[in-house]
């Protein structure tokens, strides 16, 4: 088989060209690679949360801070602030934060993609937070939805608990690691989508949500 | 590629370039506003320089071992469900979509901008089985549309105007002249209704990746507008094409690069979105994946010592920003899918084409480039090695005949230069010899061959005294040998 036969000549080819300086045990060489990069913060709990919230502000996004308690309303608000009378709310998502969708369409992300773009918006919790770069992860976990359920409605209102926040990227991927081993899709979201394509002029807005709503929760 | 689309060589096409006044401003606010966002966004991070060293360590490490990663790859990726393939060259793979496209029975697939497709002109070969790659990205969407190839990594039609934008759109998507000003969120506006159909549409997408993780079997893409999670995650099928050089060894890799890259290039703390998938995930996105591993020449730049660091490229495009020959000609000059300095190594390493060779003399070899790599590649000087073999392979070839007055030149310098004592008395010498030619303390109209010099560069005359006479005279010491 043709395929066979490429993938060898590229793994021969690729083998010979390394055979004087590859390493015996690659894995062992690896690990003893410099990292003199942070990979561990130095912000305390009340500075990471504010520097994660200047960062989301300098995107655009709307960021609202407040107790684990008025999450189900501030989501209303927003919701109605919207005008967002069909929600996507994702399987495994807390039953404190129901009162939100109380008279509203609500599918499931799970929903085939033209009911979840017939949606307004989206709501979904998130895998872990970036204070530094101002990024919010999801892995598809509870709460979160599968990828479709926060890419096609044009609001998404990402609710963060204080303590997903770390303050580096390097500790955002080593909590990401179990689920990247998992094979779970994962998703950073820094912002509503952008393009600066024409004349360099940023335009908030192309095919992801043109509006991304942060709810920072302090207590949890 | 068709004839039409063969480019001129460098030396023929820079000179159009310099001539076109519109992409002269378009190029010169791009590249100077870019630069200036670049620096603020790398000098706010303390450690800005571990992590270059760490992603010059990472890259040299996997592309020392890649055999051993590109196996593991291969294996995560097809124990998560997805299929690898096998490309020696673009033919193959070009082929090995086409037939997996032929196999889905669709007349259009979706395609998220990427160089390595560009690279293989994957559009034309699908075009050639009636098959419509719709560009989701904007910039290559614009492009598309004028038919014209790219002119930058990373912000390919920054050689139009939003006025030139708008006249393309009312024209592809079929929209009376009021219906859209030349406003940039009304131009993008335009492009989201127009794509989002396509995307709801398409079963079938077509990608590159930016990394593709060996530990984990994990294939990632950096974006900002969303299209490249519209065509990762909508499409029942979705083909990946990937240089070989991408993959990283482990997860926690990405830290590195995942910080640099967007630094780099567009100069953000974070792109808007990145995403990660392992092959098929039930019940999220695609049903199929398929990853196509591309050598493409470069298991032979690999073989390569000098070579060998350009293949650390992370295609950031921070050196096409920063380089005083890209800001003056741009990217269509260099022919290739890969401009600028980084493109002045690659072509000519991964393509070969005998105009290439020209390629690595598009440089003032200011080194700028290299300061700014976040992978730390000493483009300055795998630039002059290539001069240097050009310069050998022609001797070899014997094309180079006896009394070339470059080569001639460039032989006498090597012998002035070897010497202190001998630099000097070549200087004397040319202080003598220069009297007819200096106007205004320029070198002007020289003779013969080196007409060809003075005619397009400034060459200031020798001074009446050198500074090594002028720091002899005040009883300075003599450097040779100090440090």
């Amino acid at each position: 088989m043709s395929g066979d036969e490429a993938r060898d000549a590229i793994l021969g080819a690729v083998d010979a060209a390394t055979d004087a300086v590859r390493d015996g045990d690659p894995d062992a060489a690896h690990a003893t690679l410099a990292r003199d990069y942070r990979s561990v913060g130095a912000l305390d709990g009340a500075a990471r949360l504010d520097r994660f919230e200047g960062r989301l502000v300098d995107y655009g996004v709307d960021v609202v801070r407040l107790r684990a308690a008025d999450v189900a309303d501030a989501l209303g608000a927003r919701l109605d602030r919207r005008r967002a009378a069909h929600v996507v709310v994702p399987r495994g998502t807390p039953d404190a934060w129901r009162p939100a969708f109380a008279g509203r369409t609500t599918v499931r992300d799970d929903a085939p993609h033209d009911a979840l773009e017939a949606a307004d918006a989206t709501v979904s919790g998130c895998a872990v937070a970036v204070a530094e770069t101002g990024t919010i992860a999801l892995d598809g976990g509870p709460g979160m939805g599968r990828r479709a359920a926060s890419l096609l409605p044009d609001v998404h209102l990402c609710v963060v608990r204080a303590s997903q926040v770390v303050e580096l990227l390097p500790e955002a991927q080593a909590r990401l690691q179990e689920a990247a081993a998992a094979g779970a899709p994962i998703t950073w979201i820094s912002g509503p989508s952008a393009t600066s394509d024409i004349e360099l002029e940023r335009v908030a807005g192309v095919h992801g949500p043109r509006t991304l709503v942060v709810l920072l929760v302090e207590d949890a | 590629m068709s004839d039409a689309r063969i480019p001129l060589p460098f030396h023929e096409a820079a000179p159009a370039a310099l001539e076109d006044g519109q992409l002269r401003r378009n190029l010169a606010h791009v590249t100077t506003s870019i630069r200036a966002k670049r620096a603020d966004a790398t000098a706010e991070l303390p450690d800005w320089e571990a992590l270059r060293q760490a992603g010059k360590a990472i890259k040299d490490h996997t592309l020392r071992n890649l055999g051993t990663y590109l196996r593991r790859l291969e294996a995560r990726v097809e124990a998560a469900g997805g299929t690898v393939h096998w490309a020696r060259d673009a033919a193959e793979a070009n082929r090995i979509v086409r037939d997996l496209v032929a196999a889905e029975g669709v007349r259009e697939v979706v395609k998220v901008k990427s160089m390595t497709t560009d690279e293989i002109d994957l559009n034309g070969a699908l075009a050639e089985d009636g098959v419509v790659a719709i560009e989701t990205d904007l910039a290559e969407l614009i492009v598309q549309l004028a038919e014209e190839p790219s002119s930058h990594i990373l912000v390919p039609a920054i050689h139009k105007n939003r006025a030139e934008i708008r006249r393309l759109f009312l024209e592809a998507f079929d929209l009376p002249p009021e219906a859209l000003s030349d406003d940039p969120a009304e131009l993008a506006g335009a492009a989201r209704r127009f794509l989002r159909e396509r995307f709801l549409e398409a079963r079938v997408a077509v990608s590159g990746a930016n990394f593709a993780v060996a530990e984990t079997g994990t294939t990632c893409i950096v974006e900002s507008e969303g299209n490249g999670r519209m065509c990762t995650t909508l499409p029942e099928t979705l083909i990946t094409v990937l240089g070989i050089e991408k993959v990283v060894p482990t997860w926690r890799d990405l830290e590195v690069f995942l910080q640099t890259l967007p630094r780099s290039s567009t100069a953000e703390r974070m792109n808007p979105y990145t995403s990660f998938w392992t092959g098929v995930h039930g019940g999220d996105g695609p049903r199929a994946f398929h990853l196509v591993l591309l050598d493409g020449g470069r298991s032979a730049t690999l073989a390569d010592d000098v070579g060998r660091a350009t293949l650390r490229c992370i295609r950031c495009s921070a050196c096409l920003n920063v380089c005083p020959i890209y800001e003056r000609v741009g990217g269509h000059a260099y022919g290739s899918t890969y401009p600028g300095p980084i493109g002045a190594i690659l072509t000519p390493q991964l393509r070969g084409e005998p105009r290439d060779g020209e390629l690595p003399y598009a440089s003032t070899l200011c080194g700028a480039c290299y300061d700014v790599c976040p992978v730390a590649i000493d483009i300055p000087s795998i630039l002059v090695d290539m001069r240097r073999r050009t310069v050998d392979a022609r001797r070899a070839e014997r094309a180079l005949p006896v009394g070339d007055a470059v080569d001639a030149a460039l032989r006498g310098a090597a012998v002035a230069f070897a010497t202190p004592r001998r630099y000097e008395a070549a200087q004397r010498l040319a202080r003598l010899g220069q009297a007819p030619w200096v106007r205004g303390g320029v070198l002007r109209n020289l003779p013969g061959p080196l007409a060809g010099w003075s005619d397009v560069r400034d060459l200031r005359a020798i001074p009446r005294q050198a500074f090594r006479d002028w720091w002899r005279e005040r009883g300075g010491a003599d450097g040779e040998g100090d440090a």
